[in-house]
């Protein structure tokens, strides 16, 4: 970590280890999406719809991980004040944000043949759907705000008070549905996972993972670049140039 | 503790002398309470069941609305700064502050909730609740406003930005608060919502203050 | 093909489109600030990378 300080040496290592991380991306994704089409059986109970959940419970997983990890970079911000938390908190959001809305359509486009609904109130869906709401919230902070010292303790208060919000929204609505007694119409109690699609399941989580960290050092080596081409023109302008 | 009295009691009077501040939050929830029929229809027996629902999102509306001034004015005329170097703790100075806004703002709407849920043909047993659960819950609407409000402090057009950061904390606060009155009228349930409510109230009364005293430092600093 | 064939293949579709446009994106603005502070330093010399020494 402390070697890492360095934006300049960070720089360095990203942009060595980038092609390997993109390429480990591409060979996941060409075995998960070969064996979730061709080697997954479809589901007894669901069909060929399973299939959709290759996609989604990944993705669903990495909306909660990038959430995570910004909530980790801002702590680094306030905490330890690392040089690069805060740049690695600003790529987070925007990927977090375009995973949870995958997550969210396609777990609409699995609900609508399997529930009979586009949408159910339920306390998964609907954290999630809060967890998106909040990710748009930290972006748009993070846009109104212009000096970047005072974004990046900001945004990175507003991030871990949504890291307090999110499992108190999921408990609340799991109270509020069986309050309202709706849920159990619409629960999937789906059996146990079979490992012929437990496996295709993990290397997609795996490669979709591996994608969400390569365009995170992509984005944090992009913002690295535009925070110092905003200090070179900044000094430019002082000397006169 | 004179300096938060001091505090408290200066934005309470500024609350209610500046501008015809202090009622018209009020008045924002009796016009939403009044609108919301004409989109409903004036079904009275749909009304009842979802009255006590309405009641909540008026208010929810109405404490979004005024929390753009909590620290707003300070900021702008300077006092803020001077705030910021009191030898008191930040935390306890939002905490006076917000306890000033909610007298101002939120206390009336809970005190009149009954009145507003006779004409929304509320049975009698649900009024009651309806007001407590509003005496819970708007102090609680208000602390997570306060962190709304100090991270927005620093902007020239934080309006939209503030009830966007904030409606997604006020979530549980919903859920519990209008658990609480459905829960008498659907005969269960009364007491473990309002005791969930009290939680998060609790809860934001720590962590409110908190978070919001480290915003206000940030966007000062 | 299943009744539900249309389902699976347009939340495939979705999620392709926004990762690709996702990619894309990031290539993009990566090409274009690695341009700009290429053309930036160019224009000021070498003497510009260095902290605190800008031309008076």
């Amino acid at each position: 970590m402390i070697a890492l300080a360095n934006p300049a040496r960070f720089s360095a290592i990203a942009e060595k280890i980038l092609p390997w991380l993109a390429g480990a991306t591409a060979v996941l994704f060409a075995i998960g999406l070969w064996q979730g089409f061709f080697v997954a059986p479809a589901d007894y109970q669901q069909g060929e719809t399973v299939r959709i959940m290759f996609i989604h419970v990944p993705s669903a997983w990495l909306s909660m991980f990038g959430w995570t990890m910004m909530s980790i970079a801002s702590l680094g911000v306030l905490v330890w004040r690392h040089p690069l938390a805060d740049v690695a908190a600003q790529a987070a959001a925007p990927l977090g944000a375009a995973f949870t809305l995958i997550a969210l359509v396609t777990g609409s486009l699995w609900g609508r043949p399997m529930w009979g609904t586009w949408w159910v109130w339920d306390a998964r869906l609907t954290s999630v759907l809060v967890l998106f709401l909040m990710y748009l919230g930290v972006m748009a902070l993070r846009a109104a705000l212009d000096e970047p010292s005072r974004a990046a303790k900001l945004v990175a208060i507003l991030t871990l008070v949504g890291f307090v919000n999110i499992p108190i929204v999921k408990f609340s609505v799991d109270w509020w549905n069986t309050l309202h007694q709706g849920a159990s119409v619409f629960r999937v109690d789906g059996p146990t996972i079979h490992p012929a699609i437990l496996v295709p399941l993990l290397i997609n989580a795996l490669a979709f993972t591996l994608l969400f960290l390569t365009l995170h050092l992509l984005l944090m080596r992009t913002e690295l670049m535009r925070r110092r081409l905003r200090g070179l023109r900044l000094r430019a302008a002082e000397s006169g140039a | 503790m004179g300096t938060l009295i001091a505090v408290m009691r200066r934005d309470f009077t500024l609350a209610i002398r500046a501008g015809g501040g202090f009622g018209l939050p009020l008045v924002f929830f009796v016009s939403v309470i009044a609108v919301a029929p004409f989109a409903i229809g004036p079904d009275l027996v749909l009304l009842s069941r979802i009255g006590p629902a309405l009641l909540w999102i008026a208010a929810l509306l109405s404490t979004l609305i005024g929390l753009d001034r909590l620290f707003g004015q300070d900021a702008e005329d300077g006092s803020l700064d001077l705030l910021l170097t009191t030898p008191s703790p930040l935390a306890l100075i939002v905490l006076a502050k917000a306890a000033a806004h909610w007298i101002a703002t939120g206390l009336p709407l809970a005190v009149a909730a009954p009145l507003l849920g006779l004409m929304l043909n509320l049975p009698p047993e649900t009024l009651g609740t309806v007001a407590l659960t509003l005496l819970v819950g708007t102090p609680t609407l208000t602390l997570l406003g306060a962190v709304g409000a100090a991270l927005t402090v620093g902007l020239k057009r934080g309006g939209l930005l503030l009830p966007v950061l904030v409606l997604p904390l006020t979530v549980p606060v919903l859920i519990f608060g209008v658990g609480a009155t459905a829960g008498i009228a659907g005969g269960g349930g009364f007491g473990p919502s309002f005791t969930l409510l009290l939680a998060v109230m609790l809860g934001s009364l720590v962590l409110g203050p908190l978070a919001a005293a480290a915003a206000l430092k940030a966007s000062q600093a | 093909m299943t009744p539900h064939t249309g389902y699976i293949i347009a939340a495939y579709a979705f999620a392709a489109v926004t990762v690709i446009s996702l990619i894309v994106w990031s290539l993009l603005d990566h090409r274009a600030q690695r341009r700009a502070l290429a053309d930036l330093e160019a224009r000021l010399g070498p003497e510009a990378a260095k902290p605190n020494r800008g031309k008076k």
